[in-house]
């Protein structure tokens, strides 16, 4: 009978004990909103465009997180539909046309002495992006332009282009051999192209 | 005798030095035109510092450093700055960049230079910034500034100072001959270098294939300390890391730089240029370039102004054009292929390989891998280059980054080895580049991220602000409404509500009409009544001329406060000013009976208290007269009148007292008489 009792209080101790620690971690290290939400976030373009239907990137991540689809963001493309297909580990689903289509990388520009100074396209600008001041001539802060678009259709007198932004010099990079069948062919680091000849 | 370590892998491809190595340095002239870019280094481009259309002379800075990591540019001869403009440049992406063109006059005419004969006179500060000044950047084919790198690292004391004289690229020759011809000024830029840095130790390291260049190395260094290891020829031995671990046993680690573990690298070309840079004020104006491959008809090392057209160097060497394959800067394992030939020698350009299809046939088609691992075997940098040619392949970049592919010096050797004729370096080097690229979009789009949020939370502020703002000028309003009203209350306690005014008139009307029916009432009243009819009136009376002084002060205020309450009240007041004159009417009227018929009248204490009132009446009256006499003239007429009415009354009330005293007094007199 003792060894009865004494069993159930041991148990009983070691719950209350292991419950107060349980009860103080819940507590201490309460995680404070959707840590998935972030996850997805990260992976989003940030350009706040707006064309998933959402007012922003990371409302869009809460959405995704509730359950809605994952082919809603033009800017990110097929390379965002594929690292969220593979963070949420569902199948990647070609982008919806309905949201727009993908586009490279651009970048507003201001043809500035058709502009009127009305800050309408600073207003709309999501980053912070143009500078300007009522009845003063606007520009884009090029750097910090993320190509979303919602500056055009503000302006009253489409002085607002987007355009392309340019590969330079610096920012080249390598292609890939497999992009290029005649580079698959070489094997020494250095060539990258067929041989030139003077004239 | 020092010992001397082996690095993994590494190839012995056929070295190919012997067509370049046999003659000595030649001048290569002054071309007619001179072809600056503005970046011809790891960093910053330049900023020009030069007009079109200035005259230049040879040595004079066109261009200084921008920012940090940058060095200056300087005009290879003297001449005319005829254009700065996008040019075709020496770089793998066959695209152009910003340049300063030179017409050279031919004259070659030195602008004034700030030699030092003895460098030790300098601070090691002054030696890195006359360095700077002289633009010189690492000259084995990276271009990263010296500079910079000759800064002493701030945590670490460098032990051991290493010159590369290693040259392990096939066809390259250009330091070797160096090193054949101005041991001294190798060694002497050495020197100059160790006394930046203060190293424990000096080392030389070059491959036993230059057995010329190390005997004249040896005997430059024959009073020095300086130490001359003679290394085993093997690809790539020239390799920074692998040099280091050759020389010294250490290994760099992954995403650490030799500073980091007390050794410091430098070129033996670049070491030359110090020493020239330091002992002649000798800007980087000129450098040595091998000129190499079965398309040159004149092979051999020559010193090239910097910006010399690749054309123009060909051309006077006999370049034999339909016979090439490929025009190669750099050797044949690092270098690239060049686009067009309209592209100048740069301050990184030691070699020019124009091979012909002999020397580099069109290579094989890329078969699959059939997991050899030959590739593995030969890499120096010791990783898996099969593993990341199958992810670069599949573009799993964060696999290949975990398999340390940014430890990859892109030396070829995995590829020069590959059975099935695989380019890998092209597949690393394309990884590299969209690791690079997704790297740079996540920090603009984390700093987008971060405008954003910010920009909401500004917007938030902005409108939690004006709420704030708002709520504070409503409650401002409303107080100062109440303040309005609570003074205007305190000024005229009567006006609180002009309803309440309304109803008073209008009873007062009501009793008005009582009181005519109370005056034909007493007419028919017999003489009992009489009496009760008379004291009533008297009440009618005092509450009547109550009633009318409030009215008329009432009358008076809305006169000042409110002009159209005015008018009404001033009806109401001479309404009840008749009612009082009618009143004072019935009274004298009944007076004269009442004294006859009752003579005992209105008893002695009511009379008093009347005169009493009159007489406070009076006073207040006067009090007011004299204000108003001060603050409005416009009524001081009709108070005057009010005060001439009262003073009748209280001399009426005075008069019925003494009549009422009289006939009492007399009547006690006749009483105690009686």
């Amino acid at each position: 009978m003792s060894i009865i009792l004494s069993a159930v209080l041991t148990l009983l101790a070691l719950a209350t004990v292991f419950g107060a620690i349980l009860g103080f971690a819940a507590i201490k290290f309460k995680v404070e909103g959707n840590p998935i939400v972030d996850q997805i976030d990260s992976l989003l373009p940030q350009t706040q465009c707006g064309q998933c239907g959402h007012p922003g990137c990371h409302p869009y991540a809460e959405a995704i997180a509730n359950g809605e689809a994952i082919n809603k963001c033009p800017p990110g493309g097929e390379a965002t539909i594929q690292a969220l297909a593979d963070l949420l580990d569902v199948e990647p689903i070609p982008l919806d046309a309905e949201h727009g289509e993908e586009k490279g990388k651009q970048v507003a520009v201001i043809r500035e002495d058709e502009c009127i100074g009305c800050t309408k396209c600073i207003q709309a600008c999501p980053v912070d992006a143009i500078l300007g001041a009522a009845k003063q001539m606007h520009t884009v802060i090029a750097e910090e332009c993320t190509g979303c678009d919602l500056c055009v259709e503000p302006c009253p007198v489409d002085c607002i282009d987007m355009i392309p932004v340019p590969q330079t010099i610096r920012s080249w990079s390598w292609n890939s051999p497999t992009a290029q069948p005649h580079m698959a062919n070489q094997i020494i680091a250095t060539d990258r192209a067929p041989g030139v000849t003077a004239q | 005798m020092r010992q001397v370590w082996d690095f993994h892998g590494g190839i012995h491809p056929k070295e190919n030095k012997t067509q370049s190595s046999q003659s000595a340095i030649a001048p290569a002239g002054i071309p007619p035109q001179l072809v600056l870019p503005l970046q011809q280094h790891i960093g910053q481009p330049a900023e020009p510092i030069v007009q079109v259309g200035d005259r230049v002379l040879k040595g004079q800075m066109i261009a200084e450093a921008h920012g940090p990591v940058s060095v200056a540019i300087h005009a290879p001869s003297s001449g005319v700055v005829s254009a700065m403009e996008i040019r075709p440049v020496p770089h793998p992406s066959g695209m152009s960049d910003q340049c300063i063109i030179i017409d050279t006059d031919g004259k070659d005419e030195w602008c004034e230079l700030s030699p030092c004969e003895d460098y030790a006179a300098l601070t090691p500060n002054e030696i890195l910034t006359r360095i700077r000044q002289s633009g010189i950047a690492g000259m084995g084919g990276a271009g990263f500034p010296t500079e910079i790198k000759l800064h002493p690292p701030r945590h670490d004391k460098v032990n051991t100072l290493i010159l590369n004289g290693a040259e392990c690229e096939p066809y390259i020759t250009a330091d070797d001959r160096l090193m054949r011809e101005r041991a001294e000024e190798i060694v002497l830029g050495l020197e100059i270098m160790a006394y930046i840095l203060r190293p424990g130790e000096c080392v030389i390291g070059i491959e036993d294939n230059k057995p010329e260049a190390i005997a004249a190395l040896r005997e430059a260094a024959k009073e020095t300390q300086i130490e001359i290891v003679v290394i085993p020829t093997k690809y790539p031995s020239g390799g920074e890391k692998q040099l280091i671990k050759i020389l010294t046993g250490k290994e760099v680690p992954n995403g650490h730089i030799p500073a980091d573990i007390g050794v410091m690298c430098q070129n033996v070309a670049t070491a030359a240029a110090v020493y020239r840079a330091i002992r002649y004020g000798e800007p980087l104006i000129s450098r040595v370039t091998t000129l190499t491959g079965d398309c040159i008809a004149q092979k051999g090392n020559q010193q090239v102004l910097i910006g010399t057209p690749i054309e123009w160097l060909l051309e006077q060497n006999g370049y034999l054009a339909q016979k090439g394959s490929r025009l190669v800067m750099g050797g044949p394992m690092m270098g690239f292929t060049l686009d067009a030939i309209n592209v100048p020698v740069v301050k990184t350009t030691n070699c020019l390989l124009a091979a012909s299809y002999k020397e580099l046939p069109p290579p094989q088609p890329a078969q699959a891998c059939i997991r050899c691992g030959m590739c593995s075997e030969v890499c120096p940098a010791e990783l898996l280059p099969q593993q990341l040619y199958w992810f670069s392949r599949g573009q799993e970049f964060e696999k290949a980054e975990h398999h340390n592919l940014f430890d990859c010096i892109e030396c070829g050797a995995c590829s020069y080895v590959c059975p099935s004729s695989i380019p890998l370096v092209q597949y690393y080097r394309y990884a590299k580049g969209e690791i690079r690229q997704i790297q740079a979009d996540q920090e603009k789009s984390n700093q987008a991220r971060e405008r954003f949020e910010f920009r909401q939370e500004r917007i938030e502020r902005e409108k939690e602000e004006k709420e704030a703002k708002r709520k504070a000028r409503a409650e401002a309003a409303a107080k100062a409404q109440a303040a309005k009203k609570e003074a205007a209350a305190n000024k005229a306690p009567e006006p609180v509500a002009s309803n309440d005014k309304a109803a008073a008139i209008q009873a007062a009307l009501q009793r008005t009409e009582a009181k005519k029916q109370a005056k034909e009432a007493p007419q028919k009243a017999t003489g009992d009544t009489q009496a009760v009819t008379l004291e009533s009136l008297q009440k009618k009376l005092i509450s009547a001329e109550d009633k009318y002084s409030k009215m008329q002060a009432a009358w008076q205020d809305a006169q000042v406060n409110n002009p159209e309450r005015a008018e009404k009240l001033a009806s109401a007041v001479t309404s009840s000013k008749d009612n009082v004159e009618k009143i004072k009417q019935q009274i004298t009227e009944l007076g004269g009976d009442n004294t006859a018929a009752v003579p005992a009248g209105p008893s002695i204490e009511e009379l008093k208290s009347n005169l009493e009132k009159a007489t406070g009446k009076l006073q207040l009256m006067l009090d007011t007269l004299e204000d108003a006499k001060q603050n409005h003239p416009d009524r001081v007429e009709k108070l005057e009148r009010a005060v001439e009415k009262n003073r009748t009354r209280v001399s009426l009330a005075e008069a019925a007292l003494r009549d009422a005293d009289n006939p009492q007094k007399q009547t006690e007199s006749t009483e105690s008489e009686g």
